[in-house]
């Protein structure tokens, strides 16, 4: 009689129950207790303590790169800034350069022009004094050749 | 042995017979006890080991236990919410864990070489009276989770969203214990009697493949007691607006 044997004998059978209910309840709920002294809290304890460690370095790191891109950004502006001035300054040493080299050919050229002048007068002075010389001195000679002339006659 | 003509060594089936102890006036079927006891202490050996040393990197046995700690974390957030997991974690996880060391236990370790004067060693889950022992305790839980956190207003679950739902809940209450148990106890007597069966048939072989699913559906069959009881604490706590 296998299924009066299965269901509902008073000796054994599938469902019977008695005091092994109750005793695993109670069983169960002190490993409930038990596993959360020994288990779920020290266990929570480490991840979490992890977690929060996890989350400081990285909201640390991510400060610190934010740092470093103002860090970055400063020194991008500085050599932005240097390199505006090294520029500036060289503009300046050409325009000096360019202004040197104007003054000094405008010197020179004066100076060249000066002497050219002088020169020029010299050689008309001189000129003229030997041309007043030649007329003189054609003068005297007409002169002699006219009193020669008319000495003769 | 009961009812089945031929007797192999380790292909005895044996389905209802007990082995009883007597504790004053009550009895108690000692072989659910004896094999709980192992698995429990061998799953508080491992608790033990695990958490002796335990290191910011986790080495060895910790990664296992921070695994399931995890896991047992995200089921029991997911299904109770986040307000209030905190304190049921420790009781999903423990259901969870007793209920697939039972199962696995009962499949994997070779009970059948203990030979008892009556009954024999198996899954405690596959006990009727354990499973009906956890599943009160769930009921016990979600009740208590309810009025703890709620007080008397949590009664208006049982007319949300309408009154028309009175009867349905209140029939819910008997139901939720009753298929939660039967659930367990069914699957995990039914995956041993249909291995002892088939190691009875055909002792070779054959049988291992249905091992293996036996495997499976007990771990899948923890989970689902442990994420329904959650759920049902869950349902418990919810705020209805």
């Amino acid at each position: 009689m296998p299924t009066l044997f299965l269901f509902g004998a008073s000796e054994g059978g599938l469902f019977d129950f008695d005091a092994t209910l109750p005793l695993m309840a109670v069983q169960v709920v002190l490993l409930t207790f038990i596993l959360n002294a020994l288990f779920f809290k020290p266990v929570g304890r480490v991840v979490e303590e992890r977690e929060d460690y996890v989350n400081t370095s990285r909201s640390e790191a991510k400060k610190k790169i934010a740092e470093v891109e103002l860090l970055e950004a400063e020194l991008k502006d500085q050599l932005k800034e240097a390199r505006l001035a090294a520029q500036k300054v060289i503009l300046e040493a050409e325009v000096d350069s360019d202004n040197l080299y104007k003054e000094a050919l405008a010197l020179a050229n004066a100076d060249a022009n000066a002497s050219r002048e002088k020169a020029r007068r010299e050689i008309d002075s001189q000129r003229d004094d030997a041309l007043n010389q030649l007329k003189s001195e054609a003068d005297n000679l007409g002169n002699l050749i006219v009193e020669r002339l008319l000495a003769k006659k | 042995m009961g009812f089945l003509p031929f007797v192999f060594p380790f292909a005895e089936l044996e389905v209802g017979q007990q082995l009883y102890w007597q504790i004053g006036n009550f009895r108690i079927h000692g072989q659910v006890f004896m094999t709980s006891w192992l698995l429990i202490g061998a799953l508080l050996a491992l608790v033990v080991i695990g958490t002796k040393k335990m290191e910011r990197d986790p080495r060895g046995v910790q990664n296992l236990l921070e695994f399931l700690w995890d896991y047992i974390r995200d089921l029991a957030r997911t299904q109770i919410g986040e307000k209030v997991y905190r304190d049921w974690m420790p009781f999903i996880g423990t259901l969870f864990l007793f209920i697939f060391v039972s199962n696995w236990g009962g499949a994997l370790v070779p009970w059948k070489l203990i030979k008892l004067p009556s009954g024999e060693l198996g899954a405690p889950t596959a006990d009727i009276n354990t499973t009906v022992a956890l599943a009160l305790l769930v009921s016990l839980s979600y009740f208590y989770a309810g009025l703890s956190n709620k007080g008397l207003r949590y009664f208006e679950y049982y007319v949300h969203p309408t009154p028309i739902m009175l009867p349905f809940k209140i029939v819910e209450d008997f139901t939720k214990p009753l298929s939660l148990s039967f659930r367990l106890f069914g699957n995990i007597l039914a995956d041993e009697l249909v291995v002892a069966v088939l190691v009875f048939l055909v002792p070779l072989v054959l049988p291992v493949p249905v091992m293996f699913l036996g495997l499976f559906t007990s771990a899948i069959q923890a989970l689902i007691f442990a994420t329904l009881a959650a759920y049902y604490i869950g349902e418990a706590v919810e705020e209805h607006h």
